[in-house]
Parts: C-alpha cells; structure tokens; sequence
C-alpha cells in the first residue's frame, strides 16, 4: 500500500501514531471458530503541541478504539506510538504511569466515570494517591475554580450534581496532573446542547491557559469544524480523509456525506439535506475494497476491489479513487 | 384543527409540572416541541396520550382537544383505543419499544390486528407493504427477524411502521433520531417529514436540536421550565426569535463560520419542579435582559408578527420578516 507521509505537522509532534493497527476477536467456542473485525487500520497521525485534532465518524468507525489505543489502555496489534519523541508503545510500570500524567483523557458518560461513593475531593484527590503522592495543598481548589465549580462542590457526591456538573469534575479530574495532552472521548455527547456549548468553551479556555493539546472524539462534524484545528475523518476503522483547515470543503464522498447529514439551524437552508442511503456494513464481514463502496454515490469500479491508497490534496489527505475536486 | 392543547397544568403531588401550556397541530403539519432536559417536554407527550396517569399525574386544568373530543377528562378505556390507533408514540430508543423475544412482523402485524380487526394473513401483507414503503430492503426477510439482529436505524423505522399500522393521524415522537448515527438520523428525519406530507399526518416532534426542528418543523413551541416561553412559525422563530431562551438555544448549535469563541451555552441550568417560582419569569436567573420586574412578575403572552412570546423585555421585532413559500 503507498502512502502519503504523514505531514510533520507543526514543528513540535507531542503525540505521533504510525501503522497502527487494533483487532478483535469475538465469539468462538466448541466448533465455531472466532470472528475477528479490525477496529483500527493502520493509522498513521501526528498530533502537534497546542493543536486540537478532532476526530470524526460514526458508531463503529474505531474512533474510541484510537482514543484508547493513544491513552495506552488497550495494546495495539501493530504499529507504534510515539510520545514526545520517545516511543511508548510496549513501556509498562514506572514509565508508564509516568507517561499518564502527561497523557490524560476525558471519557463520555460523567455518570459512569465517576464513583458513586466518592466525593468530589475523593475524586480529584484519586490521581495522586494512586501514584502514591502527596496532593498538593489547596490543589483541590484550585481544580475547581479552574473548570468553574463552586469550592463548596468538593463535598459533593456525584448524584447530588448534573450531568454538566459532573462533567465539569471530570475534566478537573483530567487537570490534575497538568497533563500536556488530553484525549476527550465525546465529553459532550449524553449533555444537552446547552450544556455542550458550556463545556466546549471552558474546553477552549482551558487550552488557551494551559497550553494544552486536545485529541477531540466526536460524531458530530458541525461541532468538530467549530472546535478544532485539524479534521481527521474515520470510517469502518481507516482514516479516508485529514483536512488541515476545518472550514476546507471535503475530498472524499463520505465526509461531504457526513456534512449534507448535518442539520443547521436555519430554516432557508433545507434543500441542502441529503440523506445518504444504506448503513454501515458490520466491521466482521467488510466488503473488499473501500470499505464505503457500497454506499458511495461516486463509486468506480476500482473501488469495489481494491483498497485506495491516501493521497495528499490542497487541503489534507484523501484515501479515495475518485475524490472530489475542490 | 387536530390537536389543539389549551392552558394545560399538570400536578405530580405537590410538584406543579405544566403551567398553563398550549399549542396546536394540523394535519399535514410537524408542531417541534423544544426544550432542555427537565423543560417538560415529554412529559407534555406522556400527558397527551393519557399516560401520565400512570405515573401518577394530574390534568389540573386546560383542555386537550383530539379532532374536537376532549382527552383530558377521557377515562382509560377511551384513551386505550385511541392509543395505538389514531395517536401513535415513537420514543427515543427503539430498543425500549419492541419486544426483544417476538419477531418484527408478529409485533407490526399486532397492531393492525388489534386496531383493524385485520386477519393473520391480511395484517402481515400489510406489513410487508408498510416496511418496504419505509424503504426497508428485502422487507419479508426483515419481516421474520428478531429485534437484535436489526441495526438502530433499521428498529426505529419499525418503530415508525407500527405507529403506521393502524393509519395513525397523530404522531408523537420523543426525541426519535438522537440514538441514531448522523447520517441515519437524517434519514429518519426525513422519512417522518415525506409521511407527514403524503399521509396527512400531524407530528408532534419532541427534540433539543433546534438543527432538527429548522428542518423539518411547520411551527415550533419552545417550553422552559414546564411553560411556554415562545411559539409559531418556525421561520418566523429562527429569523427573529423573540424570547431570549429561543434565542440562546439557537446560538448552542454551531454552524458554518461561526467565530471562535461565540459558542457561549447558556450559564446555569433548568431549575428543578420544587424550586418553581410562580410570580417571576423563571427563565429571569439565567437571562441577560431580566430585571427586578421579571422577578416578581409572570410575563404576559403577547402576540405579535404571528409569534406569542412571553417576557417582559422580547428581542426587537424584525422589522420586515422574509416571507418563505413553502
């Protein structure tokens, strides 16, 4: 397969991703053999310090299984993972816990990431004792004022508090360690959309403060080109298309398709909906090929037979035989 | 008028959840009703429908008037025929509507034959008819499967047949696509909105996008804490929203060229049942135009360029307001 480099974007890469691959296995037992599905396709990103990459896709496109592929939670079948310039793929133990300090992430559902049973202090608390440290005085606070909670919460169990709230904890969670890079898994997906735009702004805030880098999970593309500087657009596990501006008109069918799936809120603009037909095909039984064949409306018949192969465009890169020209 | 609602309250205990809510929908119409979580909306679907009762709700006054008959002082049995048969409900998660141990057509076919009067064989025709009409692919075949082996998308639209099954004329729908993937929730969506428009249909959508409601809705009702804060047309609400909640709601989606920084949310959160106030705006705490007289006062309805809006202090009036040919 040839492969346009990755472009070393910016001069300082603080997280690199080459080749990397996850696959699973499911099922199997007495006299059924174990189905595999790859969730995650030889992925190739750089993520440059003070960047925020988004990533896009929906259900089943290996967007969660890359955030925890970066994090270090699962391992990868192959391929490499680069942290500020040191590679930190197979590390374990002291390096690695090392490494967590640097490398935070923010998960989706504040109900379930946070115990029930511990307070707000607990929580916040959490990250240094399981390091064996001591907490920082007044850090607690300092936490809290950062991400806009009252200091009176730090008593505070999770039931006592909304779903914004809790997500606000959760993300002072992610701080306490001062983290240079935070993976944030869809924080915003179980809030309202009230809620959401609060936090993508105490996001942004956070960021311009603290020189943060954000790794952006999302299915939403309307708020991923509003929230980040770096598009990176998943489907059934590959990447098909990076746009370096996150206002540039898309290459490949799939993203254009995401974007007419987009509802915005004005009326006059409705004949711009267009659904696209069919849905993901199971990641057990890909078709040959492009994986998004069978539902491209600019389909070759290259396409349904062999994989393309990514391309640099004006304005990112493209894996598509026949993408759309600017 | 198919559904006219006036001056609805609703009680649960001492909790006064509605207060003196109306709208109305025709046939061939999509009524949107918006809100955040806690702003009454589907609780306002449960009370159409006579389900609240179950939950232990009280109509306290108003009137719900189905094709001139009154649904409010209705008693059960009434109500069970109407359910099912002339008003459908369509809830968020399919999952939670069908039976996991049944297959999809002896659940559809249930319908018609409980509503209809229609034979075994009559009801699975018509089945079969209504699956492919909702563009269900091989439709017989999906007909005799079981409810996991569907997709998301592929449930909810079942969900949809059975609600059609017994020609409905009026569909209430809870947040139909927000478990759905993008690009299948813009299918559903317009799926609903073509039925609507072939069948006569009314639609009564319950949603927080107002993405959602710019595309597809004839008129909007936007609820804040359990009463109406503005409603009419929903060109007229996204060209010149009146009330300042309407207003902040639209501004939570992001949308194309939207500045950095401009997606503020709207601060703080719905206030719960128990702390109600009853002379005072109760969107006052949360509003950048409320003074002392929202406070103490309830804001009269006015009803001015089409739209009722209740606040004390509306965002001006668009002096000439597009008209749109629909």
């Amino acid at each position: 397969m040839t492969k346009a480099a990755e472009p070393s974007a910016g001069a300082d890469p603080i997280l690199a991703l080459s080749g990397l691959t996850r696959r699973f296995q499911s099922g199997g037992g007495f006299l059924r053999p174990a189905r595999s599905m790859t969730a995650v396709r030889d992925l190739d990103l750089t993520v440059a310090r003070g960047d925020c990459v988004g990533v896009v896709g929906e259900s089943g496109c290996g967007k969660s299984t890359l955030a925890r592929l970066a994090m270090r939670l699962i391992e990868p079948s192959a391929g490499r993972i680069l942290f500020e310039g040191a590679d930190v793929t197979h590390i374990r133990g002291r390096r690695l816990r090392a490494l967590r300090k640097k490398l935070q992430m923010v998960f989706q559902d504040p109900y379930a990431s946070l115990d029930p049973r511990y307070t707000v202090r607990d929580c916040l608390e959490e990250p240094f004792r399981a390091l064996g440290e001591k907490v920082p005085a007044g850090r607690v606070e300092q936490l809290l004022d950062q991400v806009g909670l009252p200091r009176a919460f730090a008593g505070n169990y999770p039931h006592q508090m909304s779903g914004g709230q809790r997500q606000r904890v959760g993300i002072a969670r992610a701080l306490a360690y001062r983290p240079d890079l935070i993976v944030l898994d869809e924080p915003t997906a179980s809030l309202d959309v009230s809620i959401q735009a609060q936090i993508i702004a105490l996001l942004q805030d956070l960021q311009r403060q603290h020189g943060l880098t954000y790794l952006f999970i999302s299915h939403d593309l309307g708020l991923v080109r509003y929230f980040c500087s770096r598009i990176v657009v998943m489907y059934l596990g590959s990447v098909v298309e990076v746009l370096e501006d996150p206002q540039a008109a898309p290459a490949h069918p799939y993203t254009a398709a995401l974007m007419a799936s987009s509802f915005t809120p004005d009326p006059t603009a409705r004949a711009t909906i267009a659904p696209m037909e069919g849905e993901i095909p199971s990641p057990f039984a890909l078709p040959p090929g492009c994986p998004f064949a069978p539902r491209c409306p600019r389909a070759l018949d290259r396409c349904r037979s062999a994989y393309p192969p990514t391309v640099p465009t004006a304005r990112g890169r493209v894996a598509c035989f026949n993408p759309i020209e600017a | 008028m198919l559904l006219e609602v006036k001056d609805l309250s609703l009680s649960i205990g001492i909790l006064r959840l509605l207060d003196r809510v109306s709208f109305a929908v025709d046939r061939g119409q999509v009524l949107g009703l918006v809100g955040e979580s806690g702003s009454g909306k589907s609780l306002t679907a449960l009370a159409l429908t006579g389900l609240v009762r179950r939950i232990g709700g009280v109509v306290t006054g108003g009137v719900i008037l189905f094709d001139g008959q009154d649904l409010a002082g209705l008693p059960e049995p009434a109500l069970r025929r109407l359910r099912g048969k002339r008003i459908a409900f369509i809830t968020q998660n399919p999952m939670s509507a069908l039976d996991a141990l049944k297959t999809i057509g002896d659940q559809v076919d249930q319908v018609a034959r409980l509503h209809l009067g229609l034979s075994r064989r009559a009801a699975r025709a018509r089945t079969v008819e209504i699956l492919t009409r909702l563009r269900i692919p091989d439709a017989a075949q999906v007909a005799r499967a079981y409810p996991h082996q569907l997709s998301g998308g592929m449930k909810q639209r079942v969900v949809i047949a059975m609600a059609l099954a017994a020609d409905a004329e009026l569909i209430i729908a809870d947040e139909p696509t927000t478990a759905l993937d993008v690009t299948v929730q813009a299918q559903i969506v317009m799926i609903l909105a073509d039925l609507v428009r072939q069948r006569q249909i009314g639609l009564i959508l319950i949603t927080h996008d107002m993405g959602v409601v710019a595309q597809i809705c004839d008129l909007v009702c936007v609820l804040y804490a359990g009463r109406v804060a503005e409603s009419g047309p929903v060109e007229t609400l996204f060209a010149a929203p009146r009330h300042p909640y309407s207003a902040a709601l639209i501004g939570c989606i992001p949308r194309e060229g939207m500045a950095p920084g401009a997606l503020k949310g709207i601060p703080g959160g719905v206030p719960s049942a128990a702390a109600y106030g009853d002379a005072c705006c109760r969107f006052a705490e949360r509003c950048p135009r409320a003074d002392a007289l929202c406070r103490r006062t309830r804001p009269p309805e006015r009803i001015e360029g089409g739209m009722t809006v209740a606040c004390h202090h509306p965002l001006p009036l668009l002096s000439a307001a597009p008209e749109v040919a629909r």
